[in-house]
């Protein structure tokens, strides 16, 4: 019986008059890989805004661990074991690689640990290791996710959120990235929830399949079902 | 040949000071891409605390270091009791509340102090000492250039070099990717207000010796200039600001010497519209926007 790490019920939030979340309820457990699936404006980087504290929510609940994360400002989540990388990857372009990771590990208060975890990304992502010195603007795209990644790995966090990793990048690539996704779980049980169009990538790795559609979620289910279910994948995600 | 090599050192010690000044008014503009108009009013309100400190404790030095504190605070005061609160949807709100506070510090500092020009000595011989048979740098000027030397080096390794500098620098680039890193952003953002404003105030400390005298207004040309030479320098770049600081310093005293005293400010305009006619973006400016 696997502990529930994140659990959302009732989440609505928005950017105006109108909501782009309703209502939704979502459950992970920790060490597993849960992809939220989706057309574009179906909310899925919304959601991901809100948990992260980015974004208020007018109604609902998130709770972390057991505890809510109402009020908790956003430069804290990432304290309690919250990593999200946006949309975007949002690498900070002006600073270097070795920078940017730095950053990503910045508010531990362990400066040994942190330097510990530095070592053990830059084995991670050789390429980053490479090019440390290099500025952000001058990577690849697959270089800038693994960047962005590594970042998120410097603070440990429990729970990885993640904003369309797949976006830009070559097939090859992205299949690294979910490999690496898959072995971080099984190395370290970390917990995923992964936004992506890429719906055949996601599923690859994922253990569940989290369906949405104008802002309400309007199927979960085992990823295995969403793969073999012809009927259902027709429905929600389109082949 | 002698008036020209005179003058240039005139001009390097002068456009040394508008450098400071100038890589102030960077430093809050990459941080909060806000044109700090209150600049001068700040600094003048902080050397006005020098003067009453040396008054009170006949000591230039501890003055000195008073001034430093105030703009430290003064700083601290305006970003989270002022600044934070305005609407930043449009960049003249920012401009429209700095010119508010211009107006406020000044008449508060002419009801306290009065509005006749108070005395600022020097702390060291402003007598020019003779090198090679010419007579250029006076110990004061010297100490001028070691004390911005020191403040320039000082913000260099601050920012490419600390933890602190780095968090301030990346709350600057990114700063809601920042936050979800764990920086406390606006917190680097009143650490930029405070330093800009410190440095702010060691120019005007620096400056004000040399000027007419202590006065609400004693600022204001200053802040001018060294707003076109941050401008020059493209607002984005502390290296432009220091060479645009230097460069605006020798034109003042180029035209002032050769043309005439009063024809200096008018130079100066001249210059801020030429750079914003023909390359607004600065000299040192890169052109290229900002990738994510």
């Amino acid at each position: 019986m696997t502990t529930e790490l994140l659990s959302v019920r009732g989440l609505t939030a928005g950017y105006g008059a109108a909501p782009v979340l309703r209502e939704i309820d979502l459950t992970v457990h920790a060490g597993s890989i849960t992809a939220v699936l989706g057309a574009n404006g179906a909310g899925k980087t919304t959601l991901l805004r809100t948990l992260s504290g980015l974004l208020r929510p007018s109604s609902g609940e998130i709770r972390y661990d057991g505890v809510s994360l109402h009020g908790v400002p956003v430069e804290q989540v990432v304290r309690r074991g919250v990593a999200h990388v946006p949309e975007g990857r949002g690498v900070v372009t002006e600073l270097t690689v070795d920078e940017n990771l730095r950053l990503g590990g910045l508010w531990r208060r362990d400066r040994a640990a942190a330097k510990q975890t530095l070592a053990e990304v830059y084995e991670l992502f050789p390429p980053l290791a490479q090019r440390r010195r290099h500025a952000g603007h001058q990577l690849s795209g697959g270089e800038r996710q693994m960047l962005a990644l590594g970042r998120a790995l410097m603070a440990r966090p429990r729970l990885l959120l993640l904003d369309e990793p797949s976006l830009g990048l070559a097939p090859r690539v992205t299949a690294q990235i979910m490999g690496l996704l898959r072995r971080l779980r099984e190395r370290t049980g970390l917990t995923v929830l992964l936004v992506e169009q890429n719906v055949r990538s996601a599923l690859s790795v994922a253990d569940q399949g989290v369906v949405m559609s104008l802002g309400q979620v309007v199927s979960t289910a085992d990823a295995e079902r969403l793969r073999s279910d012809d009927e259902l994948r027709h429905l929600y995600l389109g082949f | 040949m002698d008036r020209f090599v005179f003058l240039t050192f005139d001009g390097l010690v002068r456009g040394v000071v508008l450098a400071a000044f100038a890589l102030a008014l960077v430093l809050i503009w990459r941080a909060a891409r806000i044109v700090n108009f209150a600049q001068g009013a700040m600094a003048v309100a902080s050397v006005y605390v020098a003067y009453s400190v040396t008054a009170a404790t006949g000591s230039y030095w501890i003055g000195f270091a008073a001034a430093l504190l105030a703009g430290l605070a003064l700083g601290t005061l305006v970003d989270v009791a002022v600044m934070r609160f305005v609407d930043h949807s449009s960049p003249l709100n920012a401009v429209i509340v700095a010119l508010g506070l211009v107006l406020l510090l000044q008449a508060v500092l002419g009801m306290t102090y009065g509005n006749e020009y108070l005395p600022v000595a020097a702390p060291l011989s402003r007598d020019a000492l003779s090198i090679g048979g010419l007579a250029l740098l006076s110990r004061y000027d010297l100490f001028v250039f070691a004390a911005v030397l020191v403040v320039v080096v000082a913000l260099a390794l601050l920012f490419t070099r600390t933890p602190v500098g780095l968090r301030m620098r990346a709350a600057a680039f990114a700063p809601q990717v920042s936050r979800l890193l764990g920086v406390n952003v606006g917190g680097m953002l009143t650490l930029g207000w405070a330093l800009a404003a410190g440095v702010g105030a060691l120019a005007g400390m620096l400056v004000l010796p040399t000027e007419l005298g202590l006065h609400p207004n004693a600022m204001d040309l200053v802040f001018v200039s060294a707003f076109t030479a941050a401008v020059v320098g493209g607002l984005d770049s502390p290296a432009g600001a220091v060479v645009g600081g230097v460069a605006v310093g020798l034109i003042l005293s180029y035209v002032s010497g050769y043309v005439g005293s009063d024809t200096a400010p008018i130079a100066v305009l001249v210059l801020l519209l030429a750079v914003l006619l023909i390359r607004p973006n600065g000299l040192f400016s890169s052109a290229q926007a900002r990738h994510v």
